[in-house]
């Protein structure tokens, strides 16, 4: 597989990003923020955690404008898969990829630490290794991870099937950790190509780190 | 360049005294202008010159086979394998944070950060460590304090988040006598290949000096010089000398000079920290006998009217000055504009040895470099041995009415120090660059791997203030071994330490006193331990109105794991393991913790310090856990085992029988160093014993890892009450007036 990993100023896990896809066998090109077209021949798009633009304004407000941007919108509407994770996925909320957006986390903290999730649909690229109700273990770390949509909005998730991860305690009782609508943790587009998260399957690909959850999400997409 | 009108008052203002501005006219061989005085107050101020404390600094054991760069540079280098270096620093933001906490920790992040990359090396991990004061109750200064705390924490977070670096682990106490002066030490470390390692200097007659990272504003003006005086009433109104940082702008910073250093134009590079361009300037000239000429008006500007004055002395963030090989201007430009960053050649280095500073083509100052930078006065103050001591060494353990050990175990377990600090440290990205093996709240030592060789480094950032009120000579020499204990505990070898030395005012000679033996303290423990000291940082003045804070010479000790595969956790891993206890219990109360929840009193005496047997117990727990024999391991510190094995069981989740013979009950919170516990599966119990017995080191069978209930002795609870202490005692405190 080869996977291009996006790089906006304050980025800051390109290189989480393309260690966790290199260690897993895939090739690994990182894009600068100002090119205007994606490296030909890739699989997948990942947009990285991180501080983009310092994520001042607002968290993925302003790297939405960056020119790379625009291929990844193209690549997107041609069913190319794309992935953001945690600065990621609010960049693509933010760019109308994905629809909801995120707000500060109900306790106005920083949160880092190790989570649980629970996988909700499985029937998609990303968690297709995966069946629905199976436990995760996955590092967070975000200021800005309250998923927020309207009624109408989530009810059409629910529909499609784009509710993908919900925060869980250990037990497995849905527990919305930073105020998210329904615990959400991570969800996808109606087309099931554009994908984003809060939670960090790049660390979690180790049991030296603490987990290895984050493996078969990152391999889903080779099928 | 025009003579002062009222030099007194401007003399005051800048804290020279009549003797040192005779000195400058020597040196000068005239009266000075403005900017001069300017620059010489930053370079002589106790921040930057270390007057009061160079007499004792100097002797520190710095050197070992593996040191690399010892203290003199922006930050201590050693050698952690396979071409492969470590750089790091500890440093204190003590006065800005208790001005303004968000922005004064903030910027200490980001100052420290600055001082490992501009080394060459990329910041792989921060620690921090904390005092202040009793937040606990409902009295202005306890508002205040937790006021503090939340803003600190947000800062800290805030800065080191976004600059990608991992906050792995750090320490936090409280108590009144950091009521007026918190301190917030911060750590980073970076790697570095050896050859890719750069140093803060300027040479190479006509080579320019460029100017990269922010414009340069008003803030933090005179802060050098606002750190070396004592707190009053007053100094809240010092806001405005607090820098404001901007970590999305220091990323951009770092990758840029990451980029520059793959490159072959720089000669030398130094961060802006303290007294700004003013100390870069100087050091990177002094260190090599060269000459500079700087044309300020050419200095990035953030807004307009600004002086030669403000130039020189302005401490705003995220600045960068480089002397670069000739002909390379535009690319290293070029570089800094791809990150969207200012870079501007603003002079060149000469052969005069003298700084020369242009204003619009007319010389606004004249100064030769060497005697700037290193004639700053070196100061003998006066020392006395505080009078308090001899009362508070007078006491012991019997002098207090005896409490049964549930109830001292209840009142230990939910103090403050002891309690999990998720509060504080689920605020720090702590596994950003995936490679935290060991993080906050695992107890002990932080460990990360090192991804270019599979080996691991493990850090801890330790001192116990109230040893060191009762014993500043001890207390010091046990912050280094304490943390050199908590680095073996996860298997590392302890190899080198950075300090910040935390002290009241100089110009008391019982705090001057406290500062000296400190040094002694670091100093034999060091040589004994073969750990050197590679950096550090002192900050004094800790003062307000008169009092000064615990003597605080905060140690932060690194380590090397052969294999990140090895590392060895601090709680419990499996029901069923035994429980050994390594080390003599003497009866040792002196400055502990039972004495300070249980009475309110820091008292006591500090017993033998027994240096053969610690490194006897470094070198037991290395090689057992090298051949697979402990399942987890922690030190025995404050509180004495029954924390330990209390804080072991809550994390885990995992009960405990224990029974210690003991001479007095109450020794289950003894405080005897040299002594750890270890977590042993029952078919490695007979090769540990031994192994622990050829070394000399006393070894006992404690108990085992069974149940729902924690029982040591006399001392029982349930797991499920034991962890609701553990884990929510701290965020009701800190969130009570939210």
């Amino acid at each position: 597989m080869k996977v291009a990993v996006l790089r906006f100023p304050g980025t800051n896990c390109e290189f989480d990003t393309e260690y966790a896809f290199k260690k897993l066998g895939h090739d690994v090109a990182i894009v600068w923020h100002n090119d205007n077209a994606l490296p030909d021949g890739i699989d997948l798009v990942v947009v990285p955690g991180g501080f983009s633009y310092g994520d001042y304004l607002r968290s993925g407000s302003i790297a939405r404008f960056a020119p790379v941007m625009k291929s990844v919108s193209q690549y997107a509407s041609k069913g190319g898969k794309v992935l953001g994770i945690c600065n990621g996925f609010q960049i693509l909320t933010e760019a109308g990829l994905l629809p909801g957006a995120l707000k500060r986390n109900t306790n106005l903290h920083f949160i880092s630490k190790y989570q649980h999730l629970k996988v909700v649909n499985n029937n998609n690229a990303f968690l297709n290794q995966y069946q629905a109700g199976d436990m995760l273990y996955v590092p967070i770390a975000h200021a800005d991870g309250n998923y927020y949509i309207d009624d109408a909005g989530l009810e059409e998730l629910k529909i499609n099937g784009q509710i993908l991860l919900q925060y869980v305690d250990s037990d497995g009782n849905v527990d919305s950790i930073n105020g998210s609508v329904e615990a959400i943790a991570g969800i996808c587009n109606k087309e099931k190509n554009v994908f984003g998260l809060m939670p960090h399957p790049e660390r979690a690909i180790e049991d030296i780190l603490g987990s290895k959850d984050g493996i078969k999400m990152l391999q889903g997409f080779i099928s | 360049m025009s003579a002062i009108e009222n030099i007194e008052s401007v003399l005051k203002s800048h804290k020279l005294s009549p003797a040192e501005y005779e000195h400058i006219k020597e040196i000068l061989h005239r009266e000075p202008n403005i900017v001069e005085i300017g620059i010489f107050s930053a370079m002589w101020s106790e921040h930057c010159s270390y007057k009061s404390s160079k007499k004792y600094l100097n002797g520190f054991p710095t050197k070992a086979p593996w040191v690399i760069q010892g203290p003199g540079e922006n930050a201590g280098v050693i050698d952690v394998g396979d071409g492969v270096a470590a750089v790091f620093k500890m440093e204190s933001h003590n006065h800005p944070s208790y001005i303004e906490p968000f922005q004064g920790a903030a910027t200490g992040v980001g100052g420290i950060l600055r001082d490992v990359f501009t080394m060459g090396a990329r910041p792989v991990a921060n620690l921090n460590s904390l005092r202040f004061g009793s937040i606990k109750g409902s009295d202005n200064i306890n508002k205040y304090q937790r006021h503090l705390v939340r803003g600190v924490v947000e800062g800290i977070g805030s800065y080191g988040n976004c600059m990608g670096v991992p906050t792995v682990g750090g320490e936090v106490s409280f108590d009144d006598s950091y009521n007026g002066n918190i301190l917030v030490n911060a750590f980073a470390l970076g790697l570095v290949k050896h050859e890719d390692i750069f140093l803060g200097v300027a040479k190479g007659i006509g080579n320019p000096v460029i100017y990269v990272g922010s414009k340069t504003g008003r803030d933090g003006l005179g802060g050098a010089v606002m750190s070396s005086d004592s707190f009053t009433e007053e100094s809240k109104s010092l806001r405005p000398t607090v820098q404001v940082g901007d970590p999305f702008t220091e990323k951009l910073l770092l990758e840029a000079c990451l980029e520059l250093f793959a490159t072959d134009h720089v000669v030398g590079i130094q961060d802006m920290g303290a007294a700004g361009l003013t100390s870069s300037s100087f050091e990177m000239a002094g260190k090599t006998g060269a000459g500079m000429i700087m044309n300020l008006d050419k200095v990035p500007a953030r807004e307009e009217g600004m002086s030669p004055y403000d130039f020189m002395l302005s401490e705003s963030q995220e600045r960068m000055l480089i002397c670069a090989k000739q002909g390379s201007e535009q690319a290293i430009i070029d570089i800094f504009e791809k990150w969207g960053l200012d870079a501007a050649v603003i002079g060149e280095v000469t052969d005069t040895g003298r700084m020369e500073l242009f204003w619009y083509g007319e010389k606004c100052a004249d100064m030769p470099i060497a005697p700037v930078s290193e004639e700053a006065p070196i100061l003998d103050r006066p020392t006395l041995r505080p009078s308090y001591l001899d009362a508070v060494n007078a006491k012991n353990i019997s002098d207090y009415p005896v409490v049964t050990n549930q109830e001292a175990f209840e009142k230990l377990l939910s103090s403050l120090e002891v309690v999990d600090k998720a509060w504080i440290y689920e605020q720090y990205d702590s596994m950003v660059q995936t490679n935290t093996i060991k993080r906050p709240g695992s107890l002990d030592a932080s460990v990360i791997r090192i991804k270019q060789n599979d080996k691991a480094i493990a850090m801890s950032a330790d001192c116990n203030p109230r040893y060191c009120y009762i014993d500043p000579f001890k207390g010091a020499a046990l912050a280094v071994i304490e943390s050199g204990r908590n680095v073996a505990m996860s298997g590392a070898r302890p190899l080198a330490i950075t300090d910040c030395l935390n002290f009241g005012n100089p110009e008391n000679p019982e705090v001057m006193w406290q500062f000296a033996q400190a040094c002694e303290g670091i100093k034999e423990a060091c040589a004994t331990l073969n750990t050197p000291v590679v950096s550090g940082n002192v900050s004094l003045y800790n003062e307000t109105n008169g009092v000064s804070v615990f003597p605080t010479p905060a140690i932060a000790m690194v380590g090397l794991n052969d294999d990140c595969n090895k590392v060895l956790q601090s709680s419990f891993q499996k029901e069923g393991n035994t429980l050994l206890m390594v080390g003599q219990t003497k009866g040792e109360f002196g400055g502990s913790l039972y004495i300070k929840e249980l009475f309110g009193e820091t008292t006591g005496k500090i017993g033998e310090i027994d240096y053969t047997t610690e490194l006897r117990l470094w070198d037991f727990v290395i090689n057992a856990n090298k051949k697979g024999l402990l399942e987890s391991a922690k030190d025995l510190g404050m509180g004495g085992v029954a924390i330990a094995l209390a804080k072991m069981s809550a994390i885990s989740g995992l009960g405990v029988e224990a029974n210690i013979k003991l001479n007095n009950t109450n020794e289950i919170f003894d405080e005897s160093q040299s002594r750890a516990v270890f977590e042993v599966a029952p078919e490695h119990v007979n090769d540990v014993v031994k192994m622990a017995s050829d070394l000399g080191l006393h070894i006992d069978a404690i108990g085992s890892i069974k149940g729902d209930n924690f029982t040591l002795n006399d001392v029982s609870m349930t797991v499920k009450q034991l962890q609701s202490i553990y884990f929510d005692t701290f965020k009701k405190t800190i969130e009570q007036d939210l």
